[in-house]
């Protein structure tokens, strides 16, 4: 008996949204030919050629898609003709090395100095560099550069994609793009959704020798060799999300959704400033969770206080009068920092994680508070400390606030204290909300729901016990919007229930009239929203 | 802000605040080098809170200055079109580098 052929499926992050159903195809680099090194003269000649080829290859890709594709490529050609940047490249082929060597290094320097910023933009640029040293080294190796031939609206899997070689193709007949590794801010996936092509990034190995594949831009899935049933489920997503989709960017542009004729503010949660650029953000209310764990992601060293006022501000500008609430540091429990978090805990979600570990480390607090203090001064910036449990805990916070305000005003910089508020999420604080002296509270409803039901969010042996409905964790949150509702103090709720259209119902019931979510989950919200408050909800 | 000084005789410096939303990032860097080629004069230009002159022809310096948005770029120039350059380059900045540029 043949062994039945297993369909695979893979998942990973969606960087252009779409759907695409077509042949497989495998495009994977081919640079790893030998060359013989010549003499240095052959050397100095061999590279000014491949750059020269280089150039013309670029221009040509660069005249024929033009927009911000070619402006794109514009900064390959920059580069292949800046002299400063050459000149260390020809001084190494004179000291004999070779030209591929040589012209390698000089591009792996650039791609490790980009690499080692906090400015996103600028490590995804390095993409562009790898791009560009790849295409000259195909050349000295002797090797052709020329358009892959595909046929149309094909599934292009690769490992990542430079742009040049994404502009290479005809996408004209739609198709997708599934990358192993790749990042949502390429330029690749700024040129994907500017056409329309849906790719998925981030998808780890994928298998070759299909013949057929599904991209769900939805979902974040590719899927080889689908079966009828596979491709009539995935035709039916297709479809209904096309008439959805219709429908809820209506709604977006309508006016604030309300209920039983109260307004709803509805606000977004970013992880990074870049999210501000979902198609969707400029429609929220504002910001009601700007998590900072990025700007301790990957790097060496601990955000400076300037990278942190940058990004603060940038989100500042950006929301121009709308409220924007920046969380601080939520680091520990499952997201650990090197150089920063505790290691070794027994039981990280229960240790020196949030606040708790903020106030450990104050020589490291005081710079975002600095930051923080610096940027209030432009904009409506609101700040909340994430897992506090007691009021002491928030006033040492404050404390070490004031410190950072009076400090940089001694110095005559330009800084105020923001409002401050605190996130409910530790069942102690949720039960006495009203012993704390904050300006504002904001639910999180995930960590909230795991301290409650004492389960650990991601064992999926618990799934049914990790319910945020659970009439526990609902009285929390009712009794948290009720006392915002006697103080006038505003109450939010940023978890994961706040996107969620079944939870809508239980908490607009509560009384919450305040809700952050994810910008891609903006319009069900909206839509959702709209659907309950019928005749009731008309202005 | 726009000005122009003349000091040490022949050097013509000009400052302008940068206000590019992404700072000093590919697409501004490459129009920046793009027009500075076009001049004769030496053109260089820093951050104004970085002590380095780096050459406003290498779109590689111009990166690497890391500009961010609201930095205030100098702009220094000499050579026999090193009024003109220097006044292109503000204007140039100064109105968020356009596409029909100068």
């Amino acid at each position: 008996m043949r062994a039945e052929v297993a369909q695979l499926a893979y998942r990973g992050r969606t960087a252009s949204a779409g759907f695409a159903y077509g042949p497989f195809v495998r495009l994977d680099a081919t640079t790893n030919g030998k060359r013989t090194t010549g003499t240095v003269q052959e050397e100095t000649a061999a590279i000014r050629a491949a750059l020269e080829t280089a150039e013309r290859q670029l221009a040509a890709l660069a005249n024929a898609a033009g927009g911000e594709a070619a402006e794109i490529l514009e900064f390959q050609i920059a580069l292949l003709t800046d002299e400063d940047f050459l000149e260390p490249i020809f001084a190494a082929i004179e000291a004999e090395r070779p030209a591929d060597i040589a012209w390698s290094a000089a591009l792996e320097l650039q791609i490790e100095d980009y690499n080692s910023t906090p400015d996103e933009y600028l490590r995804a640029r390095s993409s562009d560099l790898a791009d560009l040293r790849d295409r000259v080294l195909l050349t000295l190796k002797g090797g052709e550069s020329t358009a892959p031939d595909l046929p149309s609206g094909a599934v292009v899997c690769a490992d990542d994609l430079p742009p040049s070689r994404f502009l290479e193709i005809d996408w004209s007949e739609g198709g997708g793009l599934a990358l192993q590794r790749g990042s949502a801010t390429s330029h690749v996936a700024l040129l994907a959704r500017a056409r329309g092509i849906p790719m998925i990034v981030q998808l780890g190995s994928v298998a070759g020798g299909a013949r057929t594949a599904i991209l769900d831009g939805e979902r974040g899935s590719l899927e080889l060799d689908p079966g009828p049933q596979q491709i009539d489920s995935f035709e039916r997503r297709r479809d209904a999300h096309r008439k959805s989709r219709a429908a809820a960017h209506a709604i977006l542009r309508a006016p604030a959704a309300s209920f039983d004729g109260e307004k709803i503010r509805l606000m977004i949660n970013i992880q990074r400033v870049e999210d501000l650029n979902h198609g969707n953000a400029q429609f929220a209310d504002g910001v009601g969770l700007m998590r900072t764990e990025f700007l301790l992601g990957g790097q060496l060293d601990l955000p400076s206080e300037e990278t942190q006022y940058a990004a603060y501000l940038a989100v500042l500008r950006w929301a121009g009068d709308r409220p924007v609430t920046i969380r601080t540091f939520d680091a520990g429990g499952d997201k650990p920092v090197p150089g920063f978090t505790e290691s070794g805990e027994a039981n990280p979600f229960l240790g020196v994680r949030g606040l708790r570990l903020c106030l450990a480390r104050p020589e490291i607090f005081i710079v975002q508070l600095r930051a923080l203090a610096r940027a209030a001064m432009h904009g409506n910036l609101k700040v909340m400390f994430p897992m506090v449990t007691t009021p002491d805990e928030l006033e040492a916070g404050r404390k070490l606030l004031r410190k950072a305000v009076a400090d940089l005003q001694a110095d005559g910089v330009a800084a105020r204290s923001p409002d401050l508020g605190i996130m409910v999420e530790v069942p102690a604080a949720a039960l006495t909300v009203d012993r704390f002296n904050a300006s504002f509270f904001s639910i999180g409803s995930n960590d909230l729901t795991q301290y409650v039901m004492a389960s650990d969010r991601s064992n999926g042996k618990l799934g049914k016990l990790s319910d945020p409905l659970n009439p526990a964790v609902i009285e929390l949150i009712r009794r948290t919007v009720q006392y915002g509702g006697r103080s006038g103090l505003s109450v939010s709720l940023c978890g994961d229930m706040a996107g969620d259209p079944h939870c809508l119902p239980a908490l607009l019931s509560c009384g919450l009239r305040e809700l952050s979510v994810n910008p891609s989950a903006l319009a069900e919200v909206k839509q959702t929203i709209a659907t309950f408050s019928g005749e009731a909800g008309r202005e | 802000m726009l000005e122009t000084s003349k000091a040490n005789g022949q050097n013509i410096i000009g400052s302008v605040r940068l206000v590019h939303e992404n700072g000093m990032h590919a697409r501004p860097a490459v129009k920046l080098t793009k027009l500075a080629k076009r001049f004769k004069a030496h053109i260089s230009v820093r951050a104004s809170n970085s002590v380095d002159w780096i050459n406003a022809k290498s779109v590689a310096k111009v990166m690497a200055l890391r500009a961010a948005r609201d930095s205030i770029l100098e702009i220094k120039a000499t050579g026999e079109d090193a009024e003109a350059a220097v006044k292109a380059l503000m204007d140039l900045v100064a109105a968020d580098f356009p596409d029909s540029g100068p």
